[in-house]
């Protein structure tokens, strides 16, 4: 391979690296942006959410793969969905009124109950799972998409993984902005996200929109946590740390609360740890992204796409 | 006078040896009590800024393993500085003062939850950056060996039991004294103001970015004290993973259980945190094992694999129904249960 191969090769593992990144990041950018919480716990729920796509296919595994996709595509985001939404019912809406740090905290420990969930949802003993004995080791995700190159013979590989995580979240970011846009519900969280008492007065019931975004962004979740395990094809219960940070990085990067800032930062997280793999090393990468979140933060907190006009930070 | 509770705790943890001598059992509970002297340090490190300052500090395994690190090198034979016990530690709390300036310099100006981000941000450079500079720091071998502490003559053994128990005891009496006067001081009430209102603070004459570096610098030189002294009890560095989140949510956990910006409620939550950890999970694991009760394959049995959850749930629950702690400070729990009447 050529240098310039190399390249290019990094940049679509990168882009669609970075588009899973995004769909998390949208989930952490919503949340933040109606009730100011950064949902520690996004991460972990995405890592459930791999779990949970695995025992489906464990679940399905005798059936066309097509309808698989499909079920998987359906299950995995209302389980993460209803997940999101039961925990921001029974431990967060306490909250609301509280200091500003005691949801946080709060979501720290959900982040905790989840990881422990995930490791004994990998122990399961039951056979038809077929998730081995061992419950922290990494489990294998059945190669459903197939590796196969879609540029023929070229040293660069865009193979079939890549066009379903291109045909996935493309299709799914376009409606979500279309959603928020267009629609009375998105209405009602943009004006909850703005002034949550102006928004009551005018007869918006805040909490049911706040859950209406956490279902929505815990349903992203769930897309990615698919489109993660097809992709990579292995999965473990303290994956869901490391893609949180990407992700939260990656919102705060294009400026928290916007959606677009969102999928630009998950593009730009993508594209900067395939460069950091290629050209400086495997091991120093996730410094990389923990110093662009931190110099973000210092000298540019509202982000690439950020509103200008924002509180003091 | 009432007598408080950290004094109580303090006189009856120095007679636990006393007793040892008589019944064995106390021993035992004495040699589980050490690593709760250094997780108290490293939480009322901790208290410092999430207290009294009112900043969520995610990141004070950072400054455990920086404080580890200094002093390994400070000490051990394979690098040319080759201190004693005491100056090392010393200038390791010296260290640790620096690093905590300078990461409070930049981003001490920041929100709330976004200098909590970048303060686990920097836990995570620096558990990498350990593990990665293996030419300085060998890498997940850690430092090692490290010679024992001195004190008069006396060389520290690993194998001896009550020397490093009263040593570790005299350095949490000697921080929770430190910590004490620090609130009672001009600069602790000023704390405490910024805690509770960060502008009238500042229009009563504080200078919040001033008061806040403070905060941040000696919380943690006193995290890289524990850092230190942790050490010199495992005789190396420990390897980079031993510093990971997971500590530092300990320490949140011990702070946010026991009482933000009480220093008795520090005290107790590390014996209630770190004794659940542990006493309590592991003592009752290696139980279920040894009489064959559970089965080391079935992860579910284990209570040890509850830890999690355990961590979890405290965080949740507490914060749910007892933001205060379990030993609240009077002036914390005024603010959270505004509608009771102060006791008489």
């Amino acid at each position: 391979m050529t240098g310039w191969e190399v390249f290019l090769q990094q940049l679509i593992i990168g882009l669609s690296n970075g588009m899973i990144i995004a769909l998390i990041a949208l989930g952490y950018t919503m949340v933040y942006g109606i009730i100011e919480l950064i949902n520690f716990a996004h991460g972990d729920l995405f890592m459930l959410g791999c779990f949970a796509a695995l025992t489906v296919v464990s679940l399905t595994g005798d059936l066309p793969v097509w309808l698989v996709l499909l079920l998987l595509l359906v299950l995995t985001p209302v389980f993460c969905g209803g997940l999101n939404w039961l925990v921001d019912r029974l431990a967060y809406r306490h909250l609301r009124d509280a200091t500003k740090l005691a949801p946080l905290v709060s979501a720290i420990g959900v982040s905790f109950v989840f990881l422990n969930l995930g490791l004994f949802w990998g122990g399961l003993p039951l056979k038809v799972f077929g998730f081995g004995k061992a419950a922290a080791a990494p489990k294998d995700f059945p190669t459903l998409v197939s590796n196969a190159n879609l540029l023929g013979n070229s040293n660069v590989e865009f193979t079939t993984k890549d066009l379903l995580v291109l045909v996935i979240t493309v299709p799914l970011m376009v409606g979500l902005t279309l959603f928020v846009k267009q629609t009375r519900a998105g209405k009602a969280m943009r004006a909850v996200a703005q002034d949550r008492l102006a928004a009551q007065l005018m007869g918006i019931d805040a909490n049911r929109v706040i859950g209406q975004t956490f279902l929505l962004g815990g349903g992203l979740a769930g897309v990615a946590s698919v489109v993660a395990a097809l992709y990579n094809n292995t999965i473990y219960f303290q994956m869901g740390y490391r893609a949180g940070m990407d992700a939260f990085t990656a919102a705060v990067l294009g400026g928290i609360g916007s959606l677009p800032g969102a999928v630009l930062g998950g593009l730009c997280i993508g594209l900067a740890r395939a460069l950091s793999d290629q050209y400086i090393a495997t091991r120093w990468t996730n410094v990389m992204v923990f110093a662009i979140l931190i110099l973000v933060l210092v000298f540019r907190p509202s982000g690439l796409l950020g509103a200008k006009h924002r509180e003091k930070v | 006078m009432k007598l408080r509770f950290h004094w109580a705790f303090l006189l009856v943890a120095a007679l636990v040896p006393v007793v040892g001598l008589f019944v064995p059992a106390a021993r035992s509970l004495g040699e589980l009590l050490r690593p709760i002297f250094i997780m108290a340090i490293l939480a009322l490190g901790l208290n410092i800024l999430t207290g009294f300052t009112g900043i969520l500090n995610l990141g004070v395994a950072a400054f455990m393993a920086l404080g580890a690190y200094a002093y390994a090198i400070l000490t051990c034979d394979i690098y040319p500085f080759q201190f004693g016990f005491w100056p090392a530690v010393m200038l390791t709390v010296l260290v640790g003062l620096l690093a905590g300036l300078m990461l409070g310099l930049p981003t001490i100006r920041l929100r709330g939850d976004y200098l909590a981000i970048v303060t686990l941000g920097f836990g995570e450079i620096v558990q990498d950056s350990l593990k990665n500079m293996d030419v300085i720091t060998k890498g997940t071998q850690g430092i090692n060996p490290l010679p024992g502490p001195t004190f008069a003559g006396y060389m520290f053994r690993s194998e001896t039991y009550a020397p490093w128990y009263y040593l570790f005891l005299g350095f949490l009496a000697l921080v929770v004294l430190l910590n004490r006067n620090l609130q009672r001081s001009r600069v602790g009430r000023a704390w405490i103001a910024i805690r509770e209102d960060e502008l009238a603070a500042s229009c009563m004459g504080v200078n919040p970015m001033k008061m806040k570096l403070l905060a941040f610098s000696l919380g943690a030189a006193q995290c890289s004290l524990a850092g230190a002294l942790w050490a010199s009890f495992l005789g190396s560095s420990g390897e980079p993973g031993n510093y990971d989140f997971q500590v530092s949510i300990i320490a949140l956990c011990i702070v946010i259980v026991g009482g933000m910006g009480n220093i008795a409620g520090v005290l107790l939550g590390a014996l209630v945190v770190v004794g659940c950890n542990s006493l309590v999970l592991e003592t009752f694991t290696n139980f279920l094992k040894a009489h064959e009760l559970i089965s080391s394959t079935n992860v579910y049995t284990a209570p040890g694999n509850w830890k999690y959850m355990l961590f979890g749930l405290a965080l949740i629950l507490m914060m749910r129904f007892k933001p205060e702690g379990l030993l609240p400070s009077r002036q914390v729990k005024a603010e959270l249960h505004p509608h009771e009447p102060p006791p008489s």
